[in-house]
């Protein structure tokens, strides 16, 4: 199957208080297939986020290489890099939108700045993209008159303007409900359908998670373990791996949130 | 022990050397934005305004008794020596070289300056930069070197509303209420001050202008990256306290150099 993303062999580093080296990412070895969704977990400060500003060229490797739809692009810069940056959607932890901007403003930003589409073709694009998200009549809301669902909603919806062939998702679900966390899952399966985009989340929120999931990356002490199905991970014979078997996926099979 | 020493002294001097390399990076970089497009000329009013009008009351308050206690200061050390009819010359020569820029940038330093460090600071932390540049858009361009144009703009007009203001609290002063002659206040204002006198005002604020933008939004982009800053909403408020101290401090060291270099 065709990777949209690859790493290889990447190291990735950072100096401690006391003078040591923590390696986050040490020598890892992976692939992302295209048109799929990979889940990436491991527990805090394990490099999950870290591997998404990688790809993303907002940290540079120690020593590796990463390719973007077999383009070798770890070194990108300038416009290169701002052409890599294109190809992403990025849905962020606190979904980061900009708080002097209305709803509307904040998903249209994108197609105001990098495109040459008249404001009438914005407008027509933008009211289509929230009426999708079920956002029509919040749009001259701002972020803080939103509730966490919603703004998760407006980041989605602002990340698929330019049509990505990547999505990113950085912890989608922190801070909501579990109601609204079932919502966010159903609009990630519905629009990853729709779109047939890659997808990347980055989660805690296992095993719920694994219902979207084609691939499961687990992260620990800077070494990757690949599943090419959730289910898969059970079988491990490494401790570590089963440990987080027995505390966070007793319930695997009985999770079917999202169909 | 005192290897100990050494290494944190070689830590902290590198960790200096970077944050200075940062800085000049940052710089340069917000200069670059005013060449890409699309230019963002609705924002450059917008912060114009924000600097420049939004100041003006505390500029104009600043001036004005500013230029009241040199007015009585300096009939009261002039007419020592029955030379009170130079009071003119000395009011606007200290505002116009010295007090004017000076007031102004330390003024701005603690009204604009702080606002845009936390906002930039703020704009970190909630991850909207790094959304920025992830959808590849340029946030210099974006919206730090709108700052850095409108503050160029704003600065020397705001210094030159600080002078004229000065000089009419000087003039209250001087002339309406210790009774120094009006026709010696403005002839003594005239004869001294040269169009030199008045570009050095303009290069200084300037200067300090550049300073004060270049410190307080580059203090705010690096938030999670300075020493001891801590985190969230605590680094914000550090961070916004140590800009608006680093850049009073540089106006006031730069002030002397300009000084030293320009009279």
């Amino acid at each position: 199957m065709k990777a949209a993303i690859e790493f290889k062999n990447v190291v990735k580093s950072f100096a401690k208080r006391d003078g040591g080296v923590q390696y986050v990412l040490d020598g890892v070895n992976f692939s992302i297939p295209a048109g799929k969704t990979t889940v990436i977990v491991g527990g805090s400060g394990q490099g999950k986020s870290v591997t998404l500003k990688l790809v993303l060229g907002l940290m540079q490797v120690d020593s590796g290489e990463i390719f973007v739809h077999d383009k070798n692009v770890t070194w990108a810069r300038g416009t290169e890099l701002e052409q890599l940056r294109t190809q992403f959607g990025v849905l962020f932890q606190g979904s980061a939108l900009f708080d002097s901007l209305s709803v509307f403003e904040n998903v249209a930003l994108p197609l105001r700045e990098l495109t040459d589409k008249s404001e009438t073709q914005i407008g027509e694009q933008v009211a289509a993209t929230l009426a999708q998200f079920e956002l029509t009549g919040h749009e001259e809301k701002y972020p803080a008159q939103l509730s966490g669902g919603m703004k998760k909603r407006v980041g989605l919806a602002r990340a698929m303007q330019l049509k990505p062939s990547i999505m990113l998702y950085d912890e989608p679900t922190t801070g909501l409900d579990p109601v609204m966390s079932h919502d966010i899952y159903h609009l990630f399966a519905r629009t990853q359908a729709e779109f047939g985009f890659t997808s990347v989340i980055v989660s805690h929120d296992v095993p719920k998670i694994f219902n979207l999931a084609d691939q499961v990356i687990i992260l620990n002490n800077g070494k990757m373990d690949v599943f090419d199905s959730p289910e898969k991970i059970q079988w491990s014979e490494k401790e570590y791996i089963q440990e987080f078997v027995r505390t966070t996926m007793g319930d695997i099979y009985q999770s079917h949130l999202v169909e | 022990m005192k290897s100990n020493s050494l290494v944190r002294l070689g830590d902290t001097g590198l960790y200096v050397l970077t944050d200075l390399g940062k800085m000049a990076i940052f710089f340069l970089k917000s200069i670059r934005g005013a060449f890409r497009r699309p230019f963002r000329f609705i924002e450059l009013l917008r912060q114009v305004h924000f600097i420049g009008a939004g100041s003006l009351v505390v500029i104009f308050f600043t001036a004005l008794s500013t230029g009241m206690v040199l007015g009585l200061q300096g009939y009261y050390s002039l007419n020592k020596f029955g030379a009170d009819g130079m009071l003119g010359s000395a009011v606007s020569l200290t505002l116009i070289l010295e007090l004017g820029p000076v007031l102004t940038a330390l003024m701005v330093a603690g009204r604009a300056g702080s606002a845009m460090c936390a906002e930039i600071g703020i704009m970190r932390i909630s991850e909207q930069i790094d959304a920025l540049d992830c959808m590849a858009i340029d946030p210099f361009r974006y919206f730090i070197t709108p700052k850095f144009l409108a503050m160029l703009v704003a600065m020397p007009l705001l210094t030159a509303v600080f002078d004229v203001v000065g000089i009419g609290g000087g003039y209250l002063a001087g002339v309406k209420m210790m009774g120094v002659s009006p026709g010696s206040f403005i002839e003594g204002m005239t004869t001294s001050v040269t169009n030199h006198d008045l570009k050095v005002g303009i290069i200084k604020s300037f200067v300090f202008g550049l300073l004060v933008v270049w410190i307080c939004s580059g203090r705010g982009f690096f938030v999670r990256e300075i020493r001891g800053a801590g985190f969230g909403a605590e680094s914000v408020s550090r961070v916004t306290t140590q800009a608006v101290v680093y850049s009073s401090i540089s106006v006031l060291v730069f002030d002397y150099l300009l000084t030293a270099v320009l009279l």
